[in-house]
């Protein structure tokens, strides 16, 4: 799949996200938005998965969703790559749905391998997941996305001293570095410091990249494959903007948790060309 | 009463360490982890044995947790082992949404459960694991009552499919399960028949109650026992078809008051079969320093306070 196509792809996640939210006037749009395009190369060029769902997931990749509140952009992206029909995006946070407001496994949506939502625990069930494919001799690799904001708990740095102390090479971790969290800036609420540097002294590979450049974005994921295997574990620190896509709500922290009008849906969409279909 | 032998001495944790060697030998999907605490969780037998399936976590019990997690997406059985505080209030979030929600065949094995901790004090004596391991949807609660059946506990949560709170402790108690004695999760046994007052125990206080049966017995009260070392799922049948033919009852149990077994079996006699009750518990106090047995006497958890729990029941249904 080319860079253009995959960017379309990325394009109708985006529409999908807005009018998921906005049908229900809940949810997360802005983290959402920003991860679009590093989740849409993850599923649709750099993730080897087959196409039935099992949990036990042998012999492909594994993507575990840390920050669950960016459940609108994970369920399109499954949706959109196959593991269930489109329409069924319709159900978002609407009573009886496998789509919950964060993800979970209680309805047995496939693509979902555990509940996130409560924040800081799915990097140390990616590690478990990628402990068990060397224990079972499974080649194949085990992503994970965090906030950056999610990097406050404490527990991330449980997880990361673990895998690094460990040598849990075939695991990249991804953090969507975008500088905002619910009360506001990142560097406000409590500040990360150098992260690139924290992350190193943990033991840890890290890469860069600006995640809402698609062909950077595709590029430094294969990068990101030939660092595996090598003793350490591999995290990429995902430069995106919250909101990315749809002009009044990059950069800011005040689409974090807010649903769009019928108003400001309309603006939206009129900035996100319909390219393979709505739901 | 009839007497119930004292086979032998030995802690509850000891079962565990010989459980999880003998479950690991059968099924080489079983893998342990532990935070910092191999010798009292017993593991090292385990270890020597199956060096490449044992995880050491450091002292980093939430990580633990979701670790067990991830691990069972590749279709091991984690047991996942520390003291019982940190490994059920110290992470209870991670439980929550990793485990039971996510439906994790994780085992949460805890040891140094409850009062009989002893000399390190409050801070370590958890007398509320048993309520919130409980009220987790998905969750089995298992608190077998001495060395044999810690290990049958084991073998059995091994087989089972789902999360599993087992709590067992660090004294050394009698002895009085016999080897081949069947386990079956959430199935109680009764320890010996009675007709005047049924006694609910489980953990440590069962042999306690054992010891009040006796104390009941030479005053010519025939109480019937019953280990119910399942707390969740609770053997409701048993309860009822015992407390329908005692009318009175009282539990036993080294736990808090509040959320413990005893909760468990007040809400299903309210429900079913109303009749006097009385409670063997702690009562909404932390512990504190002290010899196991010190505490068991000061905390009103002693064969004694049961029988006088008893008198009153009895007392009540005699009305």
């Amino acid at each position: 799949m080319t860079v253009k196509e995959l960017q379309k792809i990325a394009t109708q996640v985006r529409r999908d996200i807005l009018r998921m939210v906005h049908a229900v006037n809940s949810g997360h749009p802005g983290g959402s938005l920003g991860c679009t395009d590093f989740m849409v190369a993850l599923y649709f060029k750099i993730l080897n998965h087959k196409k039935e769902f099992s949990m036990n997931g042998y012999n492909e990749d594994l993507f575990f969703l840390s920050n669950g509140h960016t459940s609108p952009l994970w369920y399109s992206v499954l949706a959109r790559s196959g593991y269930f029909d489109v329409s069924e995006l319709s159900s978002f946070r609407r009573l009886h749905t496998r789509l919950q407001g964060h993800p979970s496994t209680d309805k047995n949506l496939p693509g979902v391998r555990i509940a996130s939502g409560s924040l800081g625990q799915g990097l140390s069930a990616a590690i478990g997941a990628a402990m068990a494919k060397k224990m079972n001799k499974d080649q194949c690799l085990v992503y994970c996305l965090t906030g950056d904001g999610e990097l406050q708990e404490g527990q991330v740095w449980e997880a990361a001293m673990f895998a690094a102390a460990k040598n849990i090479d075939n695991i990249i971790a991804v953090v969507d570095y975008n500088g905002q969290q619910i009360d506001g800036p990142v560097d406000k609420v409590m500040p990360l410091g150098n992260l690139k540097a924290k992350w190193e002294s943990f033991g840890w590979d890290v890469l860069e990249m600006n995640g809402n450049d698609m062909n950077e974005t595709v590029n430094m994921l294969y990068i990101a494959k030939e660092h595996t295997k090598k003793a350490k574990p591999v995290v990429i620190l995902m430069k995106t903007e919250m909101g990315y896509g749809v002009d009044f709500m990059s950069g800011t922290h005040q689409w974090h948790g807010k649903a769009p009008n019928d108003e400001q849906l309309k603006n939206a969409l009129a900035q996100l060309e319909e390219t393979i279909g709505d739901y | 009463m009839k007497k119930i032998e004292v086979l032998f001495n030995k802690d509850t944790r000891s079962g565990f360490g010989e459980g999880l060697l003998e479950a690991a030998r059968k099924n080489e999907n079983i893998v342990a982890l532990c935070a910092d605490l191999i010798g009292s969780l017993k593991m090292d037998a385990f270890i020597k044995e199956f060096p490449e399936r044992f995880i050491q976590t450091g002292i980093a019990e939430a990580n633990m947790i979701g670790l067990a997690a991830g691990l069972t997406i590749g279709g091991k059985i984690p047991f996942a082992g520390t003291f019982a505080n940190f490994a059920t209030a110290r992470v209870y979030d991670q439980i929550r949404q990793s485990v039971a929600y996510s439906k994790k065949n994780v085992k949460i094995c805890a040891s140094h459960a409850g009062i009989t901790l002893g000399e390190d004090g409050a801070t370590h004596q958890i007398l509320e694991d048993i309520g919130m391991m409980k009220m987790l949807p998905n969750m089995c609660v298992i608190n077998p009552c001495d060395f044999n059946q810690t290990k049958a506990a084991t073998l059995a949560i091994a087989a089972y499919n789902g999360p599993v709170y087992l709590r067992f402790g660090r004294p050394v108690v009698p002895n009085f399960t016999n080897v081949d004695d069947v386990f079956e999760i959430g199935k109680g046994s009764i320890i010996n028949e009675g007709s005047d007052v049924t006694i609910f125990a489980c953990g440590h206080l069962v042999w306690k109650a054992i010891e009040a049966g006796y104390i009941l017995s030479d005053k010519g009260i025939n109480a019937e026992i019953i280990n119910l070392h399942t707390i969740k799922p609770l053997d409701e049948k048993l309860v009822l078809s015992s407390v329908r033919k005692t009318h009175c009852a009282v539990t036993a149990e080294e736990h808090m008051l509040f959320g413990g077994l005893g909760e468990s079996i007040a809400g299903l006699l309210s429900r079913n079969f109303p009749a006097p009750l009385e409670f063997v518990a702690v009562n909404d106090v932390f512990g504190q320093s002290g010899k196991p047995e010190e505490l068991m006497i000061k905390y009103g958890l002693d064969a004694p306070d049961i029988v006088n729990a008893a008198l009153k029941v009895l007392e009540r249904k005699n009305n």
